[in-house]
């Protein structure tokens, strides 16, 4: 039963964390570039404000453009429930491995991808184009690095990680590190953000995620919006688990949930503070440079990959 | 009392027979339509209930036909492998047939419908005798009249010269396999003693498959004849580089043929492979498996590379059937090695997952091709570029091919994504191998998987988006069917015999996706006999709900929950938003302000790969021209810009021209040899007879 | 595992990414920095060794190291390419993720080459043999796929690099007296290499290698 709360728990404080992280990467920025900030819960308001509108539908838009929103939200509110982000071996947790939680987020992106083809417009379509090009190169890149971090724990399963690595011994890993720098690259690519897309962009032609989503309006863009800040916590929340799990709650024990909760917010502000620093210090590169990119994220996978053989 | 099994294949291919003979009898096409297809479903059923029968209680039992040359009967099998490609073939078979009763009546006035009735049903019927053959000679006699049916279904429409090309390449490519085919049989009968015992009921051949199972091949014959076969099946079942029929013969015929060719007899290659190695061989180096691997990646990623550069829907299906076969061949190839490697459980896992994954394939593969037939009768239009809009005038073949579409990429919750995480599953097994080489090597190719199975998505969001969304891209309008109702629009879809056979299979792909558990469990004889491994204690070991194929520490997955949720966290976020009345507006497009927007304008198939064609265009041989046409008045305002681009497969150009050419050349040499005199000829019968009978004093 | 043995192994991973790092970085200056990172690594890795094995003269190579192929040579190629003001971004021969291809496959062949030496060796370092060998072919590739003379110069240290570690990694380290006339060599080939690149400059105008084509017999 403690599970069933904690699992309640862990997806409100997804639905409630994810604005706020946003937020908070949005404010940093804000202070690094000198601007004066809208304040750490201004998505919220943005949210709340695109619930009270009403839905402004392109004549030409099927039933795909109207179902989207639903999906890809109904999808993140899955992933919430699956990723250990405050206890490990939550009822959900078993639903999905890893690689199934890949997957489920490429549903979601399978389905922005159609909604962008949908409505008939050449930037939808551009926009489509182009964020299947990025992710089918993530994949690989990916797929090696959940191997190399599937070696050491001998399991695809999230909630086993921490079990190796946390509550195990502390061992120096090589391997883990390169696989890090891989998986910061592809979250990088994955959830849109620079150098591969720019999410605060006003410029069609640049676009990737927006140029898809251009034509939604009210409480349709208010879930997809929500459920791309989701993606973004739950991408971070995956890294956590799989690299830094010290501090997530074992399994059916509502007495360390505080703590784990707090460690969660200052490892969140870190990364944070990491995502700021990146996007702040690079610059959107060219659209056929991505390719290179996550050349060397697989490069680093692989190398990780290499060296759980070779070296350890 | 259970009838033996024989007796119920017996029936269903007096169907077959019915149906074969029967335009002597009936005049009528239309009615000659009807009754046919209705048996040959019903066949087609009967032979897929009875296959399931025999995966489920394990039976293995044989007869034999005292019919054929004298002293060599044909020998009938069944057992678990057979039944599950029964099972797979009969499936198919029943919704294509069902769907072909709604798609043939689209030829009635234009063309005689009765040669494709005749060979559609001898196809069927010899798919099911090539997985019940038990002796070389059957298998290659039904293995041939299978070919040749699919040749004549292949020309059906033989008035096109394209046709006639696509079907004399495939013959031709056909035939050089079932040459590689028959000579790794000879090889392994010629080795094999045959069985001979007192009583003379166990008396074999040495041309039968038991007698083969009974024998212990020396390595270096067994490898040879290992290479022949899979050249043949390779040849068969379009593994690159021998794949350059399969997208010129699979686009050009009836799309219920294409639904069968593609979904179903690729995979009595996939069996031969199976069969060859797995229960006639059975000892290999680990290599084999390694060869096999090597080309299931190679066709893997260069099929669906190559779907991504089609704009003819029917061709890029046809391509990713190469992808798909690659997939199939991964899993098998896994098989190979861990089986060499003596691990039962993790070969059971790949070869679990490569048979599953055929099933699968099967499935949403024939219900695309369906569903492109669907398409194809409604607007007569193969070229996705100049379609669009679909999904407003076919909603329900709209809905129904995007089924396939998230099937055949491997998303969650439905089929794909299952077989596919299996053999993901049994990549990341790999570092058990106790080969450090291996060890390295083999997670590159989870990584060109995964490359593959991506591309796949962004190759079906390009299908469905370009076939199905946005605005009617072609020059001439589609030919709407009239109003159901006064004033209301005409439509596009197919009858309900088609939808019927659609829908059947779209469910199965869910079934099979929700539900693994109960399937894989049903297979788990297979792996039993085969390798002697089982997955499903492991499988089943978490309940029904989980899918866990080593151990629920090692990896889970639940396509039930995550289909569940998904439809729970939808409906519920929809009821909550939708609660209070709320206003959908109905407006022109927004696109950024943007006028006078035309539906050329939109993306299409050549634009939205563009970016793939780029990164990938040096596996292909690529030629991209751009002509603009000057106006007067200043060169930045272009009148027309016209856009040429030409991709032509490598393979062509490096294997298959140097080959035909040589043979050209050869048949030239040879010619010399026609005089065209009597007298000539009847010289070199002389020396013939002259130097046989030196040799053979 | 102990402690240093990982952090040995640390190292030989942070000089594969280096090796790496050289192979697909386009500009000049970022080389050198990979370059003079790699020394570095592998200076700390020769001390390491050092202080594992009580092989106390690999403490003298370690700061021979430190000096030579982080401070000194870094500093003349610096100098170098001031001089000759060639900062501009390189371009490579092969395509970025070509080489990177080619490159892990060179990882996985010097596995592959070295494992019966791993079979043998009771050394703590013994794992680390495979990127030894790995940064010498991946240095050699470099030279291959690059056009410019000073970033061929780079690939030529980068190798000699990777010598230096298979000879701590599988030996220990080479005595003192070689490893001493190794450094020198190095420093007195980077003068000459120096001292070629004005030449070479002011005869073809461009220190681009693919002029040497012109060197070829005329048909």
């Amino acid at each position: 039963m403690t599970g069933f709360l904690i699992e309640i728990l862990q997806v409100l404080v997804v639905l409630i964390g994810a604005p706020v992280f946003v937020g908070w990467i949005r404010t940093l920025k804000c202070w690094t570039q000198s601007r004066s900030t809208a304040g750490i819960l201004q998505p919220y308001r943005d949210i709340l404000k695109l619930f009270h509108k009403d839905i402004m539908l392109a004549e030409n838009a099927s039933w795909i453009f109207r179902f989207t929103p639903y999906l890809v939200f109904g999808v993140s509110v899955l992933a919430a429930g699956i990723i250990p982000i405050l206890s490990v071996d939550l009822p959900l947790a078993k639903t999905a491995d890893v690689i199934a939680l890949i997957a489920l987020f490429a549903i979601a992106r399978f389905f922005i991808a159609l909604a962008g083809m949908d409505i008939g417009t050449a930037f939808g379509g551009m926009g489509s184009s182009r964020e299947m090009m990025i992710a089918s190169l993530a994949e690989p890149a990916m797929l090696m690095a959940i191997f190399t971090v599937s070696l050491i724990s001998q399991s695809t399963s999230l909630s086993q990680i921490p079990h190796v690595i946390a509550y195990g011994d502390f061992i120096l890993r090589p391997s883990m590190a390169f696989a890090l720098l891989a998986f910061i690259l592809i979250t990088l690519a994955e959830t849109g953000r620079i150098p591969v897309d720019n999410p605060a962009t006003h410029l069609e032609l640049t676009m990737i995620h927006e140029a898809m989503i251009l034509e939604y309006s009210g409480k349709h863009l208010a879930l997809i919006e929500w459920a791309g800040m989701m993606k973004l916590f739950l991408f971070t929340a995956i890294g956590i688990v799989a690299f830094f799990p010290w501090g997530i709650a074992p399994s059916d024990n509502m007495a360390a949930i505080p703590l784990a909760l707090f460690l969660m917010i200052i490892k969140f502000a870190v990364v944070g503070t990491g995502i700021v620093l990146i996007e702040t210090g690079l610059a959107k590169m060219r659209i056929f440079r991505v390719s290179e990119f996550l050349g060397s994220a697989f490069l680093f996978a692989t190398l990780g990959m290499l060296s759980y053989f070779i070296l350890e | 009392m259970i009838l033996p099994p024989f007796v119920y294949i017996f029936i269903s291919f007096i169907c077959f027979f019915t149906a074969i003979i029967l335009p002597l009898f009936v005049s009528s096409q239309r009615l000659l339509i009807s009754i046919t297809y209705t048996l040959s479903a019903i066949a087609s059923l009967i032979t897929a209930a009875i296959g399931a029968w025999v995966v489920a209680s394990g039976f293995v039992g044989s007869v034999i036909i005292p019919v054929g040359l004298p002293d060599l009967p044909f020998h009938l099998r069944f057992d678990p492998l057979a039944g599950f490609f029964l099972t797979v073939i009969g499936l198919l078979s029943f919704f294509v047939s069902i769907y072909s009763i709604g798609y043939l009546k689209g030829f009635i006035g234009k063309r005689p419908v009765t040669s494709l009735v005749i060979f559609y049903n001898l196809f069927i019927a010899g798919m099911f005798l090539v997985v019940l053959a038990d002796d070389a000679l059957f298998f290659m006699i039904v293995w041939e009249a299978m070919a040749l049916s699919s040749y004549f279904l292949v020309m059906f429409e033989d008035e096109k010269a394209e046709n006639r090309r696509a079907a004399f390449l495939y013959l031709v490519v056909a035939h050089i396999g079932a040459i590689a085919i028959l000579l790794s049989f000879g090889v392994m009968a010629g080795l094999t003693t045959g069985i001979e015992s007192q009583d003379s009921s166990v008396n074999l051949a040495s041309y039968t498959f038991e007698s083969m199972r009974h024998t212990q091949f020396s390595e270096g014959w067994a490898t040879a004849a290992f290479l022949l076969a899979f050249f043949g099946f390779a040849a068969k079942a379009g593994v690159v580089p021998l794949h350059v029929w399969l997208p010129e013969a699979h686009p050009v015929a009836p799309s219920n043929v294409s639904a069968l060719m593609s979904g179903v007899m690729l995979k009595t290659a996939i069996y031969g492979i199976i069969r060859v190695t797995f229960d006639l061989l059975r000892v290999f180096p680990w290599w084999w498996g390694a060869v096999v691997l090597i080309f299931g990646l190679i066709s893997t990623i260069m099929g669906v590379l190559y779907a991504l550069m089609q704009h003819d829907l029917k061709k890029l299906l046809a391509y990713h059937s190469v992808e798909n076969i690659g997939i199939i061949l991964i899993g098998i190839g896994l098989a190979l090695i861990f089986t060499s490697f003596h691990m039962p459980i993790l070969a059971a896992l790949a070869l679990i997952a490569g048979l599953y994954h055929t099933l699968n394939h099967a499935m949403f593969k024939g219900l695309l091709f369906m569903g492109a037939g669907a398409v194809l009768h409604s607007t007569h239009e193969r070229n996705m570029e100049e379609m669009g809009g679909l999904i407003h005038k076919m909603p329900w073949t709209a809905a129904l091919f995007l089924i396939g579409c998230v099937s055949i990429s491997a998303l969650p919750p439905f089929n794909g994504f299952v077989s596919e995480w299996l053999i993901f599953q049994a990549f990341l097994l790999s570092p058990s191998l106790h080969s450090p080489l291996l060890n390295l090597l083999i997670p590159l190719g989870a990584a060109i998987l995964a490359l593959a199975a991506a591309l796949a998505a962004a190759c079906f969001v390009k299908a469905f988006g370009v076939t199905f969304l946005g605005h009617w891209r072609g020059h001439r309008n589609p030919p709407l069917h009239p109003p159901f109702y006064k004033g209301g629009k005409g439509g596009l879809e197919v009858d309900w015999f088609m939808r019927t056979g659609m829908i059947l299979a779209a469910f199965t792909c869910l079934i099979l996706g929700i539900l693994p558990t109960m399937f894989l469990e049903w297979m788990d004889v297979l792996s039993e006999t085969l390798v002697g491994g089982r997955i499903s204690t492991t499988a089943g070991a978490f309940g029904w709900l989980w899918l866990t194929p080593v151990s629920h520490e090692r990896a889970s997955y639940s396509g039930v929950i995550v289909f569940g949720v998904i439809l729970l966290v939808v409906a519920v976020t929809y009821l909550l938003l939708h609660a209070r009345r709320t206003s959908i507006h109905r407006t022109p497009l927004w696109d950024c302000g943007f006028e006078k927007i035309t539906h050329r304008m939109q993306y299409n198939a050549t634009s939205f790969s563009m970016p793939i064609r780029r990164i990938f265009g040096f596996l292909f041989n690529v030629k991209e021209q751009v002509r603009i046409k000057q106006t007067q008045r200043h060169p930045a305002f272009p009148e027309r810009l016209h856009y040429h681009l030409r991709i032509r497969d490598r393979f062509w150009n490096w294997i298959y021209q140097p080959i035909s050419d040589l043979s050209f050349w050869v048949s030239r040499k040879v010619g010399r040899l026609q005089q065209g005199r009597i007298q000539v000829y009847l010289v070199y019968s002389f020396i013939t007879i002259i130097v046989l009978l030196l040799f053979f004093r | 595992m102990n402690l240093a043995a990982q952090i040995n192994s640390v190292m030989a991973a942070l000089i594969l990414l280096t090796s790496f790092g050289l192979l697909v970085q386009r500009r000049m200056y970022a080389l050198l920095h990979i370059f003079a990172w790699q020394g570095l690594f592998l200076s700390i890795s020769t001390a390491i060794v050092g202080y594992v094995s009580g092989t106390h003269h690999l403490y003298i190579s370690s700061v021979l190291t430190l000096v030579l192929k982080v401070i000194l040579l870094p500093y003349i190629l610096h100098i170098l390419i001031i001089r000759l003001q060639i900062h501009k971004e390189v371009e490579t021969t092969i395509n970025v993720p070509t080489t990177m291809l080619i490159g892990i496959a060179l990882v996985i062949f010097s596995y592959h080459l070295t494992s019966p030496i791993r079979e043998l060796s009771t050394l703590v370092t013994r794992s680390t043999i495979a990127v030894a060998l790995a940064t010498v072919m991946l240095g050699l590739l470099m030279m291959i796929t690059r056009k410019h003379a000073v970033t061929q110069i780079i690939g030529f240290l980068s190798m000699e690099n990777g010598l230096f570690f298979a000879a701590t990694s599988a030996t220990y380290g080479m005595p003192l007296v070689v490893e001493l006339g190794v450094g020198l060599d190095i420093l007195i080939a980077a003068f000459i290499f120096g001292i070629f690149f004005f030449q070479i400059r002011t005869t073809f105008d461009g220190l681009d290698v693919d002029q040497m084509a012109k060197l070829k017999e005329e048909d």
